[in-house]
């Protein structure tokens, strides 16, 4: 289980990037997923989204799940090439599973990365 | 597995938990009078008097197998059945509608369906097949759905050809209630010698589908690929309701460009009964397939490296996905339309192409010699599969009355449907039709022209 200190994360296993305004799932969420198979960003290039709602929609080939935004804003970029390769989420979930950044992002209910590691240890007992 | 609904000790077990003493307590809150109203009913009968009885009612019935020549189509087609599609279907392993969750005990039924969808995507030309819908009807209405969901509901008008089957538009508008789309172009006093290709006028960039049928519900068959390309170029899908029989002998939709094809799989192997059930078909292309609702089989290898089938995808179903599905439907026609795959693989590409054939010919040579009665006409000049539109100048249910009498089953009515279509029928001819058959038809037909 891996969570970068530079980034922020939600209950709800999301990241967020301050420095980019970058959002996507966190390394725990990929493995508690397992193989994902399908990926659908939600929202589009120009759309103002708000923190804890949902960007995108995850199959594994055991879930689904729905992603919730980790921090509002305007979008500035979508990370269209998602949807050809999913299994990125698994393989590079903080770098090239990128999903979508935001312009001036607000974080919204979000937790360092100790507080993160802490959190999700909880959890896997 | 034995399985006892309920025993004594389990039904006072229950009693006790709600508080009762008895099952009669329970419906204490029912007017002593409505609680065990007299059903006059005749005194039992014994099994083999009730067979005797059942028989008798089951006798008033006509059939097209030994009473009524048939000429009624409109969806529901008579072909010829094999006898071993029958016996296929009476197997006890096959004998339920429901697909296996359990791969370690069901190979047999999952690849019969695999089968199936194998034969149903190289059938309609595309990639992929869930395992079936109740009928084409509904799989007609999926198909509105996965535009709506492909769009995420942004796009918020489908054009439905008019001259799809009236009774699978009124399927799509019961679909659709609630969720906020217009349909445009599902109007009967459309003028219905317009051509398919003025069916784009009505797509723009708010649609999110495109549903024409092919053969249309009159029998004619067009070429849309340019329809299906004007279609795309608003970012539409377009959905083609097809004839699976018509499909062996015609371009396949996914040739001309469709995304979704759907269908009722009754021709390939399924008697008419009283109107069902049936199975409906439903294939797109691999890039929809997340969007799709209903089951779908994959083949793969077992932890021996051995072929094995088990169903897959499903985390984008209903049970998983919940709200968030396409479609809260997963139920399939399981054993209806394994009979389909079983009637696919007993006549093979040239047995159904055959059947195709003469179905083609034959209704040619009924529109040929029944356009030359006086006072009747086919209603279409554009060229048609094995069905048309015949102007019989009177009232349909008066023909129909006078065809029976003759012991044949009429076309279908199309005024109820379409106003400017009163006094026309839709008459089907398929290979149980012989000439003979067609021949007391004009022959019967001419006698009303004359009376």
């Amino acid at each position: 289980m891996n969570a970068p200190a530079n980034l922020k994360y939600t209950k709800s296993d999301e990241w967020f990037d301050p420095a980019t305004g970058a959002m996507g799932i966190s390394d725990y969420a990929q493995s508690q997923l397992s193989d994902i198979v399908f990926v659908e960003i939600l929202v589009d290039e120009g759309d103002t989204i708000e923190a804890g709602k949902p960007i995108a929609s995850v199959e594994s080939v055991k879930a689904s799940a729905e992603i919730y935004a980790s921090a509002g804003g305007k979008v500035a970029a979508v990370n269209k090439g998602l949807s050809d390769k999913p299994e990125t989420l698994n393989s590079d979930p903080y770098g090239e599973g990128w999903m979508v950044k935001v312009e001036g992002g607000a974080p919204g209910d979000v937790m360092d990365s100790g507080a993160y590691e802490k959190y999700c240890e909880e959890r896997s007992h | 597995m034995t399985y006892i609904p309920i025993s004594p000790n389990e039904r006072d077990a229950m009693l006790e938990t709600v508080g009762v003493k008895s099952l009669d307590d329970l419906f204490e809150a029912v007017p002593a009078k409505h609680r065990f109203p007299r059903l006059n009913l005749p005194p039992a009968l014994t099994e083999m008097e009730a067979m005797q009885e059942l028989s008798g009612l089951a006798q008033a019935n006509e059939n097209v197998q030994s009473d009524l020549i048939s000429f009624l189509g409109a969806g529901m087609y008579n072909h010829y059945i094999p006898s071993v599609v029958d016996h296929i279907l009476r197997r006890g392993e096959f004998y339920t509608a429901y697909t296996p969750y359990q791969p370690e005990i069901s190979q047999g039924t999952l690849q019969a369906i695999f089968e199936y969808q194998s034969l149903m995507a190289a059938l309609t030309g595309m990639d992929v097949s869930n395992a079936s819908h109740y009928d084409g009807a509904t799989a007609t209405a999926e198909a509105v759905n996965l535009a709506y969901a492909q769009f995420r509901g942004k796009r918020k008008k489908v054009v439905v050809s008019p001259t799809v089957h009236p009774q699978y538009r009124a399927v799509i508008r019961t679909y659709v209630q609630g969720m906020e789309l217009t349909l445009a172009g599902d109007d009967p006093n459309t003028n219905l010698d317009s051509q398919p290709d003025d069916l784009a006028n009505l797509i723009d960039e708010d649609t999110s589908l495109l549903v024409i049928q092919y053969p249309d519900f009159f029998g004619r068959v067009y070429d849309y690929t340019k329809l299906i390309e004007a279609a795309h170029a608003k970012g539409a899908l377009v959905c083609v309701v097809a004839n699976p029989t018509a499909l062996a002998l015609f371009k396949t939709p996914g040739s001309m460009g469709a995304d979704v094809v759907v269908g009722d799989g009754q021709p390939l192997g399924i008697p008419m009964w009283y109107g069902g059930p049936s199975v409906g078909f439903f294939t797109t292309r691999k890039n929809f397939v997340h969007k799709m609702a209903g089951r779908l089989v994959g083949e793969t290898v077992d932890n021996r490296g051995q072929r094995a089938y088990v169903l897959t995808l499903t985390a984008r179903e209903q049970h998983i996905k919940r709200e968030r599905a396409t479609s809260n439907i997963c139920t399939n026609q399981g054993l209806i339309a394994l009979g389909t795959a079983v009637y696919l693989s007993l006549l093979g590409k040239k047995g159904l192409r055959q059947v195709a054939e003469l179905c083609y010919q034959k209704a040619h040579y009924a529109a040929q010699q029944l356009s030359q009665i006086d006072g009747m006409g086919l209603c279409f000049s554009e060229p048609f599969f094995h069905e048309f539109a015949l102007c019989v100048n009177r009232p349909v249910a008066e023909v129909n009355a006078h065809l029976l009498e003759h012991g044949i089953l009429g076309g279908y009515d199309l005024g109820q449907d379409y106003p400017a279509l009163k006094d026309h029928m839709l008459i089907a001819v398929t290979e149980m039709n012989s000439k003979e058959d067609i021949d007391v038809l004009v022959e019967v037909l001419s006698e009303v022209s004359h009376g």
